[in-house]
């Protein structure tokens, strides 16, 4: 269905562009149509009864291409649709917040029940969102948080408790290097909010481990010939390294196809982190990478879609200790506000990949 | 055997490209050329009215003022040093030096104000930069802002690296000034950015069409060398338009940031383009010499509110992008497209007639 | 008769003026001979092996459209389309390995024959309506994103889909010198020739110093513009099959701003902006010295928030030096040449 879409689109594009909006609103449209008809399923009957019908959620990711983000859209469109709701997905092609005030402005103005949104910038959106939320909009994020300030005005729906991730990665780099060593960080960008926060706890985790030393922290701002050059600068400046966390898909698989290239440096050095099962896949079964994390961001986007339902209906509220009813994900609980975030959500422990399990996942 | 080494400075120096530029031809085209933006404009605002059930809502306007403002701002000054030949593609950079500058700065405690003006002499100071190094040195204007465009975001990211202003522990920004992200300018629907827009629009527009200064830019975008000859200060004035230049991003960089009531160093990153696009858009010939203040608000009337169309309309960024391109590719094409038909047939007739 | 006289200067200057072009390319060249010294003093893993094989792969792609670009900006023109089409041959390469299995080596045919497509659009709206090629070559980045950001729509290719000797390309050395360095080299070298040798590619410095000049002497400027577009979107999709073969995977992302870094790094490399000279061995260079910039600051251990500044700081020295230098052998040149005439 797709690939006629995009064959439709191609045809229009050719002709004029004020027609390719035109034939391109009727696509959107009706492939919204098609995501609409609802069979309630699985957990969703009970908390179903007394969730809205009808609601509208725009979801808001980084950008609409981001596979990872992707993956999280569709999991909120199969929430929505088991709750007779619809999900509008609506960003920008870049990864700025410019790029998504206007998905913002349209959902304020089509009066929609919830936005669930992955924020490019932790602060930059507040206005905008301050406003949907007076204006009694649910607002829901996931992926990234945004921090606006004291009020708390909307639920995190956190992939794994932030300081999990962090503690974890570590530990299992600390698990396969003995515990001993040189260390490294490939992150995305300088201002990315979840990778700091994750990069946090990770120094302090490293406390508990005094003969690993963390001797830098690189950006590969997300592309993928940055990241191999910060890599390979890294490598030289520090020959002596035996590990590398890289906390981001990009950054993660770069290194892995670097190293499964260069095999002779897998003697000494292992490279763990978040990444996705399908990029990660063939280096998990040639030995290049041994172990790494990842939620299901299909289950994310699902769990963001129920919260943001139980929201707009009433049903759930930030105060901590309120519950919901996520689908075939069950019960969740608000927790209550900590340092730099407000009310939270946390899907669950995050999954370790293996040899032994990465072929169950297709994501 | 003297040809060889005035052929090796004049390699260097920007030359005309080879465009007719009759006067009157461009008069007559620049006329037309208004008119069609004009209709345009029309046609995107009919056209989001009847597809789009929430475009003629009060807030699209605001809205729109709020996502296209700021860039506007900076719009008008790469009006001015593309209608003299040049190009500042540092605009965007020195947007987020300026914002990550102010943000330093409140951190730190400073008051508003004097972060507000720190700001604004450091765009002075970028721009200085650059005006030297075109005018002056000789460089060519679209390397030199290659590279300043590096510089500025480099020197952004030392300020403030992974911090956003304000973090945990600071003030926030004064709420008086913040508001203009989330208010319109009291009794209209008009954003502040918007309104500051359209105020230094006539400013710019009655200098480049009511000034000696005005006619001195367009007479150095036409001809250079006749200009400098005419006793016209080309360097004094190249100078001067990047200082403008860098003064409204650093204007713009504050704006940002009191819009989105916080800063990071990635504000307004990779604007530059969309920045030139409006320009060109708007009718402005990339080798100088012609265009005019009304052009560019058009053109920044008609990418606003088709944004504004075309997100309601849940039409994907994608396809958004590639109605921007076409429309930029069809503000250059139609105006030599008759030239063009003619100078194939007159090609063709050639031809015949030789057969 | 008129053909003569306005190619005598063109003539002469590509003779006693390559000496001091070539003098420059020496000039960059050993500027990236100081950075690794200098580097290798503080840390001396920066001259291994490895190293130096990730400096010539992290190059490779930014010179290779380097090359394509000169070519267009030699005859005072621009091309900015580069990255995305980049962006859109990996990733329909990709798409093809991974629906229609088609073999490994088909794909640098498809990627070529997708840039030489593009560059087809960008030379014929130039040459044929008279357009200023920054202006289609900004709307053909804009076109051309939102192209592929609508054919990948949020896919991925995987590492697992693409053939193994595809990625060889990416990876494999011949005497310890990557496979994609030697690639690039070949173009380099061949395009360099034809530039210096053959009349069309001499051609392409006339139009740019000066295309009156040129059109009086009969130059079919519109053709060899036209060429040059072409040759530089075929570079720029064989770019997109190598960008594949290294990195092993591709979304909507690859390619994103490298219009801007190809530009710099043409400028560094000593072509002018405003055409009429420079050569794709400095663009080449150039493209090295801009990689191992960023790869030696991460080396020599200085915080990643520095790395943008300095590299733009650089940059700038870079273009600021090789006007000292232009200048100072033009004051040279003048005065030998008086001392000649006095003779």
């Amino acid at each position: 269905m797709s690939s006629q879409r995009s064959v439709r689109k191609l045809a229009a594009i050719g002709t004029s562009a004020l027609l390719v909006s035109v034939a391109l609103a009727a696509c959107s449209s009706s492939s919204n149509n098609s995501n609409s008809p609802s069979t309630p399923s699985g957990g969703g009957s009970s908390s179903g009864t007394s969730i809205k019908s009808g609601l509208t959620v725009y979801y808001i990711p980084k950008d609409t291409q981001n596979p990872y983000e992707v993956l999280a859209d569709k999991g909120g469109q199969k929430a929505l649709s088991e709750l007779g709701g619809k999900v509008v997905v609506s960003s920008g092609s870049q990864d700025t917040a410019a790029a998504q005030l206007p998905s913002i402005q349209a959902a304020i103005q089509a009066n929609a029940d919830a936005i669930v949104i992955a924020g490019n910038d932790p602060s930059a959106l507040c206005p905008a969102l301050n406003q949907a939320a007076q204006q009694g909009i649910a607002i829901v994020s996931f992926d990234s948080d945004i921090t606006c300030g004291s009020s708390p005005n909307h639920l995190f729906i956190n992939q794994a408790n932030t300081q999990q991730i962090g503690t974890s990665e570590v530990d299992l780099l600390a698990k396969e290097i003995n515990k001993t060593g040189q260390i490294a960080i490939l992150s995305a960008a300088a201002s990315a909010t979840n990778q700091n926060a994750w990069i946090k706890y990770m120094k302090q985790q490293l406390t508990k481990y005094p003969k690993m030393k963390l001797v830098s922290t690189v950006y590969g701002n997300d592309d993928p010939a940055t990241s191999l050059t910060v890599l390979q600068g890294l490598l030289s400046a520090y020959p002596n390294l035996r590990g590398i966390i890289s906390p981001t898909t990009v950054g993660i698989s770069t290194a892995a196809q670097y190293l499964d290239t260069h095999k002779s440096l897998l003697s000494h050095l292992t490279l763990t982190g978040l990444g996705l099962p399908s990029q990660m896949k063939q280096y998990v079964h040639d030995g290049t990478v041994k172990a790494f994390e990842l939620w299901n961001p299909s289950d994310l986007g699902y769990l963001a879609g129920y919260a943001a339902a139980s929201l707009a209906s009433g049903v759930t509220t930030l105060s901590p200790g309120s519950t919901f009813k996520a689908g075939t994900l069950g019960t969740y609980k608000v927790l209550p506000p900590a340092a730099g975030t407000g009310p939270s959500v946390v899907l669950g422990p995050p999954t370790v990949f293996t040899k032994a399990n990465i072929d169950q996942f297709n994501f | 055997m003297s040809d060889v080494s005035t052929d090796v400075v004049q390699s260097q120096v920007p030359a005309p490209a080879p465009a007719e530029r009759s006067v009157q031809t461009w008069w007559r085209g620049l006329a037309r050329w208004e008119t069609g933006l004009f209709v345009v404009l029309v046609a995107v605002i009919v056209f989001g009215a009847s597809e789009s059930s929430d475009f003629l809502q009060t807030s699209t306007l605001f809205y729109l003022g709020i996502n296209v403002g700021y860039i506007a701002i900076m719009a008008l000054p790469m009006t001015f040093v593309v209608m003299t030949g040049e190009i500042d593609l540092s605009v965007a950079s020195m947007l987020g030096l300026s914002g990550a500058t102010v943000g330093l700065l409140w951190h730190h405690g400073w008051g508003i104000w004097p972060a507000f003006l720190v700001a604004l002499l450091v765009g002075a100071l970028g721009g200085a930069l650059n005006g030297v190094l075109v005018a002056k040195v000789g460089l060519p204007s679209i390397a030199v802002t290659i590279g300043t465009l590096t510089l500025f975001r480099g020197l952004a990211e030392i300020l403030l690296g992974s911090q956003t202003v304000p973090g945990l522990g600071d003030r926030s920004f004064p709420a008086s000034l913040t508001k203009i992200g989330v208010l319109p300018v009291s009794g209209t629907q008009l954003s502040y950015s918007l309104v500051i827009f359209l105020v230094l629009a006539v400013v710019f527009g009655v200098v480049l069409h009511a000034t000696p200064l005005g006619r001195s830019m367009i007479a150095i975008g036409l001809q250079p060398e006749a200009a400098r000859f005419a006793g016209i200060g080309v360097n004094t004035i190249k100078l001067g338009l990047f200082v403008v230049s860098g003064v409204l991003s650093a204007f713009a960089g504050i704006l940002l940031t009191l819009q989105n009531a916080s800063v990071s160093y990635s504000a307004g990153i990779g604007l530059e383009l969309n920045v030139v696009a409006i320009v060109l858009f708007g009718g402005v010939s990339i080798f100088g010499g012609r265009g005019t203040i009304l052009g560019v608000v058009l053109s920044v009337a008609i990418v606003g509110s088709l944004q504004m169309a075309l997100t309601q309309m849940q039409v994907q960024p994608e396809v958004q992008s590639i109605i921007t391109g076409i429309l930029l590719l069809i503000s250059v094409v139609v105006p030599n497209s008759g030239e063009a038909v003619r100078r194939v047939r007159e090609t063709l007739a050639r031809r015949r007639a030789r057969i | 008769m008129t053909t003569q006289t306005a190619r005598r200067p063109s003539g002469l200057m590509s003779s006693r003026v390559s000496d001091f072009l070539r003098a420059r390319e020496v000039g960059i060249a050993l500027l990236v001979v100081v950075i690794v010294v200098v580097t290798t003093v503080n840390n001396h893993h920066f001259a291994d092996s490895a190293s130096i094989q990730q400096m010539l792969t992290g190059a490779s792609l930014i010179a290779l459209l380097g090359v394509g670009e000169t070519m267009v900006i030699v005859t005072r023109n621009v091309d900015l389309s580069v990255g995305s089409v980049l962006g859109l041959s990996a990733y329909i390469i990709g798409d093809l390995f991974k629906h229609q299995h088609i073999p490994a080596w088909s794909g640098f045919v498809v990627g070529i024959a997708i840039g030489a497509a593009v560059g087809a659009v960008n030379g014929f709206i130039t040459t044929v309506l008279r357009v200023p090629s920054l202006v289609v070559t900004l709307a053909m980045l804009y076109i051309i994103r939102g192209l592929d950001g609508v054919i990948v729509n949020g896919k991925t290719i995987d590492p697992d889909v693409i053939p193994a000797s595809f990625t060889a390309v990416g990876y494999k050395t011949v005497f310890g010198v990557p496979w994609l360095a030697i690639i690039v080299v070949v173009v380099v070298i061949a395009v360099g020739y034809a530039m210096r040798t053959f009349r069309a590619g001499r051609d392409l410095y006339a139009i740019g110093s000066n295309p009156d000049a040129a059109a009086l002497a009969g130059i079919p400027i519109e053709r060899r513009v036209f060429t040059a577009f072409v040759v530089s979107g075929a570079l720029a999709g064989l770019g997109g099959a190598l960008f594949l073969a290294l990195h092993a995977q591709v979304d909507n992302s690859g390619g994103i701003g490298y219009e801007l870094t190809v530009v710099a790094a043409v400028v560094v490399g000593g072509v002018a902006i405003f055409g009429g000279s420079g050569t794709v061995v400095g663009a080449a260079l150039g493209a090295l010295l801009l990689n191992t910039i960023s790869q030696a600051l991460v080396a020599s251990k200085i915080s990643a928030f520095w790395n943008q500044a300095i590299a733009g700081a650089l940059l700038l020295a870079a273009i600021g030096f090789d006007r000292w230098l232009t200048v100072r052998l033009t004051k040279r040149l003048r005065s030998s040449e008086g001392a000649h005439r006095d003779v």
